[in-house]
């Protein structure tokens, strides 16, 4: 909502400043998004007119305008709209003004080999509307003012303020006013409406069809005729300029001047263009008709429009036709003031895909009381400046406005807002913001003004209230250092501990969007469900991911491509398996690429494998909490790893729930992204499939017991067929004496000469320690052959001599 | 001369000689090998009169003991020179680089909801979390913004289904919803997570971080609210004073509601939090509305309360100087590297908030 302080004071009699009304505005909840300063500057943009327009030599696109510019010598100027062609009055700015869109300073300038001595502006350059297709056309009765400014000298800056959706009275001056008043900057001015002597009737019929989902409940209008429509006087003129508005006619303008004064949108029809009488009644299916924007609607069943009897005339609230547009020959206006319900509005708006002033005024709550109003100021200025008879006012009603009505409790008041304020207080602000106050025994009986939508309950008075009397009251209660329940649960203090665990073994923790490129996606999709987005912000962000992994990998490539050889990212975060609430898992993703030792002068380099990932898993479980000893390990993984080189976790031999996955990226996807790197590793751990212990760490401890009799260490070394798990023959040893055998560890794996084709020799080497006594060589023998045993026995493997 | 001296005088000279191991072994055995000089007058002793038997024992085992250590002097001085030796061949150059050690980094967003979540531990704020997709009643209608509602247009919405039913959250009060539904008052918890919403240009991210706060109970007011946030605000800044200023605003799911802004100056290029004439809007806030609490079967007539909205990725890039908010998401391994933590560095109330 633009305004200026002059504008202003049309409703307020003030004596402040205009820094303190911008304090006082943010202060009420107008806060004030942008104060534009129209300096003199403005008085360089000149009405202009081109006399004649040559192709630019050195370009298709451009021409050469020879502009008057109401000085003795014509002005060369580049000009690069369509519409720039001779006989058209224009705006022009001449070097060193600045554009107000781009608060660039124009400059004398070669183009492409042309001088160009200023600029021919659009009205989106200065700042006008949006319209920047091509440069301002101003009417023919501009001629008589090249030469002189555009603009009008004004005093008061343009200030720009951020209406709430909750407040449609303060998209209007008046409604500002009365806010600034009730806060005590200033006083309203209450002014007598001007009467007028309405003779003659309002002699086009009008008629609200009572039909289900009727969006229109009122209908008033009159009748003007015999006007003579003209250009907006100059005080008018500058009044919408000063807010940013461009003056097109004086029935046009007076509309906009009204909607923006008391915010009450008017429509002004040419009444010899309705044809017998105005019916308000729901669309048809398929019916069309061409709006002021210039483009044909195709209508749905049940949109309100204000039709006649050849069909629709406008989008009631919305936007009005063509056809019965008001233009400068216009003679007999029908003036329209009515009251559109808000979510017909909005919804007609939506399917339409339709935004216009009115329908933002509308889809917030347009005061309902405010018909005759309007359309008496309007009608007062019409006769004014145009001339003519303005007819009696007719209102169609289907339904009445119900008065509002809230009992208020005071004490309420301190209850939610924790300071006092005097009941006179409280009457005086209600009073100043139109509410009309019946004292009660218990409560104050408080009638809501019509303008005033949102207010529908006690905490809506509250709001008021504290609004009007300054936020700044609201005193510093500060809190208390007690915590009567745990911070994180457990599952929160879990994803801390990966979290940090992770980052700890070198991987730089990535958080990437929650969704994807549907075709990285694929690669991890695996049979999870895709989930779209039905309006995704581009097309390669369409799906929400499935995995981790295909945003992890497209910024890997990305770190590649900027020259970084060896790195290790991460992300702990959601991916979705549906699209119902609830339908996602919490996963902890790692990539890795490149080598290790890449260059160093004292190891030797190797490429980063899958043991890599491996241990970074099994350390991060084991910090976790979980025993490594107790994991078990198969090869069985999703398609997007390596089939021979990739494995998956289980916290126990019971193979509840998958720990993690870890392993070599599917050569065949590095292929398809193309990625550039010697190896390409990863692995995934799921949050939610890690049983949680319930014991507290005070109580995990198990009792500390260490034998003190001599150990003994024994090698062994078993051929057996290459499908035989390492993994196999560890738990086969362990089980043999497990009160005996201890680190058990796998200390070489050889395949090759002397070994039979299908076959490989593992090489363990395993402790022995008695915790009662010191073993002797008898029993260290009968050991190692109960090792041999159960191992030949279990595995098929031979003992290799 | 007496025999005794004669070979104490001539083996001490020898022995303060300069020796090499094989010669010292040599000494070593012409005085007390099997027929050393040494050992070969002890088989005297027997021999020697009765009278002088006893002195000549003495001598010998006197002389005995100063040869001994004689001897072992030389092999300490020997092994010292070895050693010295050795050593002099075995200089390295210490400046060539030590084995490599990466240690990876915390996002600063995480780092940041740490940090959050570690100053309203203190005061008795617990975590909760909901989804990232949500259902059209907790997002909105819940929260009191029914369809068709202007304030939705606040909030640009990506959506899962053409019926608009499913969608991904557009902030994290649907928490305050699950929160709610789910136990009994009092509530007095902290939602941090991602939001998402259809907008995409170089101040806004199709998706970001807030983070939620509800304290629900009876007879809280705003002036709890203020004390809440000015605390917040005064510990997550590391400052002991802080300029802040409650501007009343709208949110459908609160009322009275409230825009917070810090008051911040700029000095050599940098942002000031805390002090200084600019202010900065940073958070949104204000007390439940009655609906709210009436959808989530909470009797407002008894429970009242407060509950706010933060963005965490703007408070992080207000902390540590971050400037552009889609840095965050763009994975560059320089920035991670520059702008994320050390994994040691856990925010905790007793160590300190950051190094």
């Amino acid at each position: 909502m633009k305004i200026t302080f002059d504008w202003l004071k049309d409703h307020l009699k003030t004596n402040l400043k205009e820094k303190n009304l911008l304090e006082q505005l943010t202060n009420i909840g107008l806060e004030v998004e942008s104060v534009e300063s129209l300096s003199p500057d403005n008085q360089l943009f000149k009405v202009a007119k081109i006399i004649k327009t040559e192709k630019h030599p050195n370009a298709d696109r451009l021409k050469v305008c020879d502009v008057n510019v109401g000085e003795k010598e014509l002005k060369k100027v580049v000009c690069g709209a369509t519409n720039a062609s001779e006989g058209l009055i224009t705006i022009y700015a001449p070097p060193g003004a600045i554009i107000p869109k781009t608060n660039t300073k124009l400059e004398i300038a070669k183009i492409r080999g042309v001088t160009s001595y200023g600029m021919l502006c659009s009205e989106s350059e200065l700042n006008l509307s949006d319209e920047s297709d091509g440069i301002t056309e101003l009417s023919k009765k501009y001629e008589k003012n090249v030469g002189k400014s555009y603009f009008s000298k004004l005093k008061s800056n343009l200030i720009d303020l951020s209406i709430t959706p909750n407040r449609p009275d303060c998209l209007g001056v008046k409604g500002i006013a009365r806010d600034l008043a009730a806060s005590g900057f200033g006083k309203l001015i209450v002014s007598k409406e001007k009467q007028i002597k309405l003779k003659t009737k309002q002699t086009l019929k009008v008629k609200i069809n009572k039909e289900k989902g009727q969006g229109c409940s009122a209908f008033g209008s009159c009748l003007i005729k015999n006007v003579k429509n003209t250009e907006s006087p100059q005080w008018l003129k500058d009044k919408l300029i000063s807010v940013g508005q461009k003056p097109i006619s004086a029935i046009v303008d007076i509309t906009n001047y009204v909607m923006l004064d008391i915010n009450r949108p008017l429509h002004a029809y040419d009444a010899d263009k309705i044809e017998k009488g105005i019916i308000v009644r729901n669309s048809k299916s398929g019916e069309e008709f061409k709006a002021l924007d210039n483009k044909i609607y195709k209508l749905e069943k049940g949109m309100c429009v204000i039709s006649d009897k050849k069909g629709v005339l406008g989008l009631g609230g919305i936007i009005g036709g063509t056809r019965s547009g008001t233009e400068f020959d216009t003679k007999n206006i029908l003036l329209e003031s009515a009251y559109f319900d808000p979510r017909s509005i909005r919804n007609t708006a939506k399917k339409l895909n339709l935004d216009t002033d009115a329908k933002f005024r509308f889809e917030r709550g347009i005061d309902p009381l405010s018909i005759e109003t309007g359309l008496k100021k309007a009608a007062l200025l019409i006769q004014e400046i145009c001339g003519g008879e303005v007819s009696k006012i007719d209102i169609q009603k289907i339904e009445s406005y119900k008065i509002k009505t809230i009992n208020f409790d005071v004490n309420s008041f301190e209850n939610i807002v924790g300071f006092k304020i005097s009941e006179k207080e409280i009457q005086k602000i209600l009073n100043d913001l139109g509410f009309v106050i019946k004292k009660e025994k218990k409560f104050l009986k408080l009638t809501v003004p019509s303008w005033r939508p949102d207010i529908l309950q006690q905490i809506d008075i509250i709001e008021e209230l504290v609004r009007i009397s300054g936020y700044d009251k609201i005193k510093t209660i500060e809190p208390i250092k007690d915590r009567s329940k745990s911070t994180l649960t457990q599952t929160q203090r879990l994803f801390h501990l990966l979290q940090r665990a992770i980052a700890s073994k070198g991987y730089l923790e990535t958080i990437t969007w929650s969704f994807t490129d549907q075709s990285y996606n694929e690669h991890f999709r695996e049979t999870n469900k895709e989930v779209k987005i039905v309006n995704p912000i581009s097309s390669e962000l369409g799906v929400l991911r499935n995995s981790i992994f295909s945003n992890l990998i497209m910024y890997m490539s990305k770190n590649l491509d900027r020259g970084f050889k060896d790195l290790s990212i991460f992300e702990i975060g959601p991916v979705f398996t549906g699209s119902n609430p609830g339908e996602q898992k919490t996963i902890v993703c790692g990539l890795s690429a490149g080598k290790k030792s890449r260059l160093s002068w004292i190891d030797k380099e190797r490429n980063i494998d899958l043991f890599d990932a491996k241990r970074d898993v099994v350390q991060t479980l084991n910090e976790a909490g979980y025993n490594s000893d107790q994991f078990f390990i198969d090869s069985n993984t999703p398609n997007y790893y390596h089939p021979g080189k990739s494995g998956r976790i289980f916290l126990d031999h019971k193979k509840d729930k998958v720990a993690a996955y870890f392993g070599e990226i599917h050569p065949n996807i590095l292929k398809k992204i193309d990625i550039k790197t010697e190896n390409l590793i990863g692995f995934e751990i799921f949050l939610e499939n890690l049983k949680l212990s319930r014991k507290p760490l005070k109580d995990q401890k198990l009792k500390f017991s260490v034998s003190d009799f001599q150990k003994s260490e024994r090698d062994f070394a078993f051929v057996v067929n290459k499908d035989v798990e390492a993994q196999e023959l560890i738990s086969v040893i362990s089980n043999v004496s497990p009160n005996l055998i201890s680190n058990i560890k796998v200390f070489d794996v050889y395949e090759g000469e002397n070994i039979p084709d299908n076959q490989k020799s593992i090489a363990i080497s395993i402790t022995i320690q008695s915790s009662e006594k010191t073993l002797n060589d008898k029993d260290l023998e009968k050991i190692n052959n109960s090792i041999i045993e159960a191992v030949e026995n279990k595995t098929g493997a031979k003992i290799r001599s | 001369m007496s025999d005794l001296k004669k070979i104490r005088d001539e083996f001490t000279f020898k022995l303060k000689g300069k020796l090499d191991p094989a010669e010292l072994n040599q000494i070593k055995s012409d005085l007390f090998g099997k027929n050393g000089l040494v050992s070969s007058q002890f088989k005297k002793i027997g021999t020697i009169d009765v009278s002088e038997r006893k002195k000549f024992a003495s001598d010998l085992n006197i002389i005995k003991d100063e040869l001994q250590d004689l001897i072992n002097l030389k092999i300490n001085e020997i092994e010292k020179a070895n050693i010295n030796e050795k050593l002099e061949k075995e200089k390295i150059d210490v400046t060539l680089p030590e084995r490599s050690f990466v240690r990876g980094k915390i996002h600063p967003v995480s780092q940041t909801i740490d940090e959050i979540s570690s100053i309203f531990s203190e005061i008795g704020f617990s975590v909760e979390e909901g989804p990232d997709v949500e259902n059209e009643y907790n997002n909105f209608t819940a929260l009191n913004t029914p369809d068709n509602h202007p304030a939705r247009d606040m909030h640009d919405t990506f959506y899962l289904d053409d019926k608009k039913e499913r969608l991904l959250r557009t902030h994290t009060s649907p928490v305050q919803i699950r929160t709610m539904l789910k136990d009994k008052p009092p509530f007095k918890i902290i939602a941090p997570g991602r939001t998402y919403r259809s907008d995409s240009d170089q101040t806004h991210s199709p998706m970001f971080h807030q983070v939620e706060g509800l304290h629900i109970d009876k007879n809280i007011n705003m002036g709890h609210l203020k004390g809440c946030l000015n605390y917040f605000i005064k510990e997550f800044f590391e400052v002991k004073k802080i300029k802040m200023r409650f501007r009343p605003s709208h949110f459908p799911f609160t009322e009275p509601s409230a825009e917070v802004d810090i008051g911040y100056e700029m000095k050599d290029g940098k942002i000031i939090i805390g002090e200084g004439d600019q202010w900065l809007e940073i958070l949104g806030c204000g007390m439940v509305h009655p609906n709210v609490l009436k959808n989530v079967k909470v009797d407002p007539t008894k429970f009242q309360g407060y509950a706010f909205g933060i963005g965490i990725d703007r408070l992080a890039m207000l902390k540590y100087g971050i400037n552009d908010l889609r840095a965050f998401f763009d994975c560059d391994y320089r920035w991670l590297n520059h702008f994320g933590f050390d994994p040691l560095d856990v925010p905790t109330n007793y160590r300190g908030l950051s190094r």
